[in-house]
């Protein structure tokens, strides 16, 4: 899935090249966080270099591993999802980011010009999706090791055909030659999804290979081990915490929701710039075919946002970007709504004695 | 990373081109490709031009034309999909031996195949003139973080360690008699991918305390800053201003 160079326009490759660096800049931040060791001793400044490059040596080598499938076809694993569950999304952001340039340089497999959409669609896009889905899943589930396998597996599922999608979004808003892009999106996600369940299944297995034997060292995992307790006299007693590892210091989600918020907006609104205003493949073609005139208007076509263009602002372009930007607005405010009723309840339902999961 | 680990795609030489820092060499296939990819494609002429550039540089670097036509072959994934385009892309169709092929899919698969191997033999190039280590050296150079730089330097160095314990793994697991034939034999293989993450994971924390023993506080020391001189700079620049005039012909020819 490695785009070469002349895939994709020049505007839409800078734009992704500048969301490529980006992501990269935060997640070298966040990365020296998720590696750093003792919160005591200053954030890991000086253990990230080797665990990532480690990390990005493990997931170069197994994308080598050979997976047969049937009648002499194997696949390989991708790497994203499973870096992202294993060692957290920034140090898996940083990790595949660092293996595609090296590609690129080494091993030419992916062009240069061509490095900002990759590491966009398979680093961030891949990595994104899957720890976003997992984390909720998790979350959700009961706090059981079976539940860390089984989202996974859900997360993996998912993020392959979503960069596929993401891929084929990029190639509607800047690929050089039109191709019907309703049958390239039903291509790419339908193969996809074929590898996605691959994927799934390989690191959802891995993932339950790792956490039965250093539970401690599977990043999604953490915070799932139960307290300590003593039998004293036949019954159960709580350990005093004293030696346990303090908990890695919560942080505020609110720059990393900050963060993904800015992304969007800026991609919304900036890029959708350079889309073009031309209809697209599917839409050309059912006008030539005179296909369209019996299609009748979408009940939602006079509502301010209709065809992705707010009305009365003629600019095309502007309007677009500013579509994408209320779209965006709405998106996320709509969410973050669902996402605060769901937690209100929950907590209300586990009252205050959180349930302790059998581990 | 001595003259021992070497990668495989590097070919050891003493020609102009290897002997240019590497930070020039980036650059220059940088612009390189970038103006091969501005190109419009209907001037077939051009790509033709940056074809006997890259020919010309390879020949001065003394790489042989079967070596480079070998590590081409990275790119038949995509070879693949610019094969079906001139199927599936709407538009006029032509007549090409009696199949019938849409003019805007020819074009758009000439597009991605002429790009695509140029900006490929321009990396290749670049990989088997330049070591791995001033590769490296060469990015920081040009500004990247100093933090991701170390990052992709232990990636390579360990590599092939990680690499090699896979391949042992494997050996292990087929001199007991595993044969990986389908998805009912996916457990096993991924309880060694689990086991290499874990063995990947603790040589990484055996380094780093190794490292810090030695008195690594996070940042590596550069030994020996390369610097280009202006003659270096004008020599690797030769190649992406050609090319750049030879773009400016296409668009006004």
């Amino acid at each position: 899935m490695h785009v070469p160079d002349g895939f994709i326009n020049t505007p839409v490759s800078v734009a992704a090249g500048v969301v490529a660096a980006g992501a990269v800049a935060v997640s070298l931040r966040g990365a020296r966080r998720e590696l750093g060791g003792s919160p005591a001793e200053l954030p890991g400044a000086d253990r990230t270099a080797p665990l990532a490059g480690l990390v990005a040596a493990f997931v170069f080598a197994v994308q080598m591993l050979n997976f047969p499938v049937a009648a002499g076809t194997s696949g390989h694993l991708l790497g994203g999802a499973l870096a992202a569950i294993l060692v957290g999304p920034f140090t898996g952001v940083l990790c595949i980011a660092v293996v595609l340039l090296m590609q690129g340089i080494l091993f030419a497999d992916g062009g240069l010009t061509a490095l900002g959409v990759n590491i966009t669609v398979m680093g961030v896009v891949t990595v994104l999706v899957a720890y976003g889905l997992f984390r909720g899943l998790v979350k959700i589930l009961p706090r059981t090791r079976r539940s860390v396998t089984a989202a996974s597996f859900v997360a993996a599922l998912v993020s392959v055909p979503a960069a596929a999608a993401a891929f084929t979004l990029l190639y509607e808003v800047g690929g050089l030659t039109e191709v019907p892009i309703g049958s390239v999106l039903t291509a790419m996600v339908g193969v996809h999804v074929l590898i996605g369940i691959g994927e799934a299944v390989i690191t959802m297995l891995t993932v339950g290979a790792v956490i039965a034997v250093r539970p401690d060292l599977v990043y999604g995992a953490r915070g799932l081990s139960a307290p300590l307790k003593l039998r004293v006299g036949g019954e159960l007693v709580d350990a005093p915490a004293a030696a346990g590892p303090a908990p890695a210091a919560a942080r505020s989600p609110r720059r990393l929701w900050l963060g993904g918020l800015v992304t969007s907006l800026v991609l919304a609104g900036f890029v959708s710039f350079y889309a073009s205003a031309d209809p697209d493949g599917l839409e050309k073609v059912a006008a030539d075919n005179g296909i369209d005139r019996t299609v009748e208007e979408h009940a939602a076509a006079d509502s301010p946002l209709a065809d992705y263009g707010v009305k009365d602002v003629s600019d095309a372009r502007l309007s677009g970007g500013l579509a994408g930007v209320i779209g965006v607005g709405a998106t996320v405010a709509l969410g973050s709504g669902v996402f605060y009723v769901v937690r209100r309840r929950r907590s209300e339902d586990a009252g205050p004695e959180s349930v302790q999961g059998s581990v | 990373m001595g003259a021992g680990h070497a990668h495989k795609l590097y070919r050891h030489g003493h020609s102009p081109v290897h002997r240019l820092p590497a930070h020039c060499k980036l650059l220059a296939v940088l612009g390189f490709v970038l103006v091969v990819v501005s190109t419009p494609r209907e001037a077939v002429w051009a790509f033709g031009l940056y074809a006997v550039l890259l020919g010309t540089v390879a020949a001065v670097a003394r790489i042989p034309a079967g070596f480079l036509l070998k590590r081409l072959l990275i790119e038949i994934p995509f070879v693949a999909f610019a094969l079906l385009m001139p199927f599936v892309v709407p538009g006029e169709q032509t007549e090409v031996l009696g199949i019938s092929l849409s003019v805007p899919g020819l074009w758009g698969a000439w597009n991605i195949l002429a790009k695509g191997t140029l900006g490929v033999a321009a990396s290749v190039i670049l990989a088997s003139t330049t070591e791995l280590r001033s590769l490296l050296l060469g990015l920081q150079r040009l500004r990247l973080p100093s933090l991701l730089v170390q990052i992709a330097s232990f990636m390579i160095r360990y590599g092939d360690v990680i690499a090699d314990e896979m391949r042992r793994m494997s050996i292990a697991r087929r001199s007991r008699g595993f044969e990986a034939r389908g998805v009912r034999h996916w457990g096993v293989l991924a309880k060694s991918a689990g086991a290499l993450f874990i063995r990947s994971y603790e040589r990484g924390e055996r380094v780093h305390l190794a490292m810090v023993s030695r008195g690594y506080t996070g940042t590596m020391p550069v030994l020996h800053d390369v610097r280009a001189t202006r003659a270096q700079w004008s020599y690797a620049a030769a190649l992406p201003v050609t090319a750049l005039a030879v773009c400016l012909l296409g668009w006004t020819l």
